[in-house]
């Protein structure tokens, strides 16, 4: 645990460091940018709700990959499934009337099962074919991208303003809690804490974490690596939709799609590096998103006032990412000193 | 390993492309340029999946290419407006390629990363790295376009009374490809480096470096995929933007997986992939068609090619036994 922390704090600092870095080769002063971008993520009480609403679709897709890592699954096709879940919100909390208290649930609801939906090709291919899912899963993002977005132009485009989808209705809406942050946070969290109960307290989370363990003592087990693929998947896609919907049901001002998918791009990519930071549990996750949500808000303080490009977090956050891959990164370190 | 083992694989692409291509004649459209688009797409296509099938041979992955096209297309483009050559910028994009493998196969190799992770790590890198140097470098948001002398100009010859251009780069490409296939069944080197993908401790018994040869293989697969990069905006699509590489290091991925790591069939699965594109492209700006047929429905159709693609062809591959496994000396 203690370990856990420590390398995750190490990563964190490396991917810091080496975005000052790029910012010293560009001529910026990185002391100012960091700076401005940590006071405007949690310097304020708005800056911290605003980083809270930046981490809410983070917390879920995160999710999306941990659970797949724990069934030894490189599950990458939470933008994709991310992407259907805004649109599935769109279709029913914009296109539908609905009453009040029903009205968000069932937007919700449709959005996860679209995510999951858009998961499963990924999990029979790999179950049926055994194709592996960094390849299934890209391409249906990309798939998504273009179904969704097709969808975003033309059907479910708002009237007389084609850069966007029609916006969900004020039924289906989550009531804000401040800023941009509204309560489909506490939905999220909740969710991330049912999987963490399905990953270590029933049957069928510890059959997943065996097959992602040691597929070898599975085996023997009498455990079904299929099952634990599907239901890895399946719990992934929810996790996604769930992100997407995030963004449309419970996103002011704009309340929905942009047809650029400007307001949900990478989102889905940024969980990964959540989710590894978060060292693969849903609780982790929340942690980790809520300090990368805080670099996303602050990122674009750092870009109005030192004028460095706010994109520089997705840099961070590879850094982050390959620094994390290097197992035992703090013995390493620690191993150098003392030669 | 025959060339020929795989035969059928060579001729139902054969077939599928000659088929593909009389319907398309017949609906009216030029099969020259649909040919001409094809091949440019399977360029960084081919590059990226030779590389690929080197590096894997030698039993290191990189899921990064995605991420070296990104920053190799961007910084490629950027060489060439500093040496005012488009020559220079390929060249110097393919550096810039070699020096991320090199710092990818230390970690990976040395540092004993978890290869697929530190690989996505790449890729995420990229996706901010790419629109960050857009907006360092030139002040505009996920866009450049460059002047038109700084293009990496295709040859032009006329077949038929059409003009076709062909572009070296794809010539190189070709080449490069069988080159690989040469050295990998034909050279002392190849023996070695797929040994070292097979069982590392044998290579490492017989006084040769494990480590030495999966960075070898690190550097020139990058740099081939960093060759490809740098294509996309100087011999292709005449700017960069930051969606540039659009999936296309997955696609290169796809092809390595269906090619069982055999450069030559890698060149095969490119060139489909690559002309799926070149079909998706041609089909959007033809009139008849693109009234009827959702462009964002053919933008998507590369991707289902792929998919569909492997999933039919995925089955008797066999991968080194030591892919993707760092090497502990005991």
């Amino acid at each position: 645990m203690v370990r856990s922390i420590a390398e995750s704090g190490l990563a964190v600092m490396l991917g810091i460091v080496a975005g000052g870095f790029l910012m010293l080769v560009f001529g910026y002063d990185p002391i100012r940018a960091y700076a401005a971008l940590f006071m405007g993520a949690f310097g304020s009480p708005a800056g911290i709700l605003e980083s809270l609403a930046f981490a809410t679709p983070l917390i879920a897709t995160a999710v999306t990959f941990a659970v797949g890592v724990r069934a030894s699954l490189f599950n990458i096709g939470a933008e994709g499934q991310m992407y259907l879940g805004a649109i599935g919100a769109t279709i029913v909390g914009g296109a539908m009337a609905l009453p009040a208290g029903l009205h968000p649930i069932a937007a919700t609801l449709f959005a996860m099962s679209l995510g999951a939906l858009w998961a499963l090709p990924a999990a029979v291919l790999k179950i049926w074919r055994g194709v592996h899912e960094v390849v299934s899963t890209i391409m249906l993002n990309w798939m998504a991208f273009w179904f969704v977005t097709y969808l975003v132009r033309t059907h479910l485009g708002e009237p007389g303003r084609a850069e966007r989808a029609i916006p969900a209705l004020p039924t289906a809406r989550y009531p804000i809690i401040g800023e941009t942050l509204t309560a489909i946070i506490l939905v999220v969290v909740a969710f991330g804490a049912v999987v963490t109960v399905l990953l270590w307290r029933t049957g069928i989370g510890f059959e997943l974490r065996l097959v992602g363990d040691n597929p070898e003592a599975a085996k023997y087990a009498g455990a079904s690596a299929s099952r634990a693929i599907l239901v890895s998947f399946i719990v992934g896609g929810l996790a996604a939709g769930l992100a997407g919907a995030s963004q449309v049901l419970g996103r002011p001002p704009s309340w929905t799609l942009y047809a650029t998918l400007g307001n949900v791009l990478n989102l889905g990519f940024d969980g990964i590096g959540v989710a590894l930071i978060g060292r693969n549990h849903p609780m982790g996750g929340v942690i980790a998103a809520i300090f990368y949500g805080g670099l996303l808000h602050g990122g674009r303080f750092m870009e109005y006032n030192v004028g460095v490009s706010s994109e520089l977090v997705d840099a961070i956050n590879g850094i982050i990412v390959i620094a994390l891959a290097v197992p035992e990164i703090v013995a390493l370190i620690r191993r150098r000193r003392e030669s | 390993m025959t060339p020929l083992r795989r035969l059928h694989w060579y001729l139902i692409a054969i077939i599928v492309t000659a088929v593909l291509m009389l319907i398309i004649s017949e609906a009216g459209l030029s099969v020259l340029q649909l040919i001409e688009t094809g091949l440019l797409a399977m360029t960084p296509l081919a590059l990226a999946a030779v590389g690929e099938c080197l590096n894997e041979q030698a039993g290191t992955v990189n899921v990064g290419m995605e991420g070296i096209f990104l920053i190799t297309a961007v910084l490629g483009v950027y060489w060439a407006e500093v040496f005012r050559s488009g020559l220079y910028g390929l060249l110097l994009g393919s550096a810039t390629g070699a020096l991320i493998g090199l710092v990818f196969g230390l970690i990976c190799i040395y540092g004993k990363a978890n290869q697929v992770i530190a690989g996505m790590g790449l890729n995420i890198f990229a996706l901010g790295l790419g629109p960050y140097l857009l907006m360092s470098i030139w002040a505009f948001p996920g866009i450049h376009m460059f002047s038109r002398e700084l293009m990496f100009e295709p040859v032009r010859f006329t077949v038929g009374g059409e003009y076709f251009s062909l572009s070296l780069v794809t010539v190189a490409a070709i080449m490069i490809a069988i080159l690989a296939y040469l050295l990998l069944h034909r050279t002392l080197l190849g023996i070695r480096i797929k040994a070292t993908g097979e069982n590392p401790i044998a290579v490492d018994v017989a006084g040769v470096s494990v480590g030495r040869i999966r960075l070898m293989m690190c550097i020139i697969g990058a740099a081939l995929a960093g060759l490809g990069g740098a294509f996309m905006p100087l011999g292709w699509f005449g700017g960069v933007v930051k969606e540039i590489s659009a999936g296309r290091g997955f696609i290169a991925l796809a092809a390595v997986v269906f090619a069982g790591l055999n450069p030559l069939l890698a060149l095969v699965a490119a060139f489909v992939f690559g002309f799926s594109e070149g079909i998706a492209f041609t089909v959007v700006v033809s009139p008849g068609v693109k009234e009827i047929v959702p462009f964002y429905f053919v933008q998507m159709a590369p991707y289902a090619v792929t998919l569909l693609v492997l999933t039919a062809a995925i089955g008797g591959k066999r991968f080194p036994r030591a892919l993707g496994k760092p090497y502990l000396r005991e």
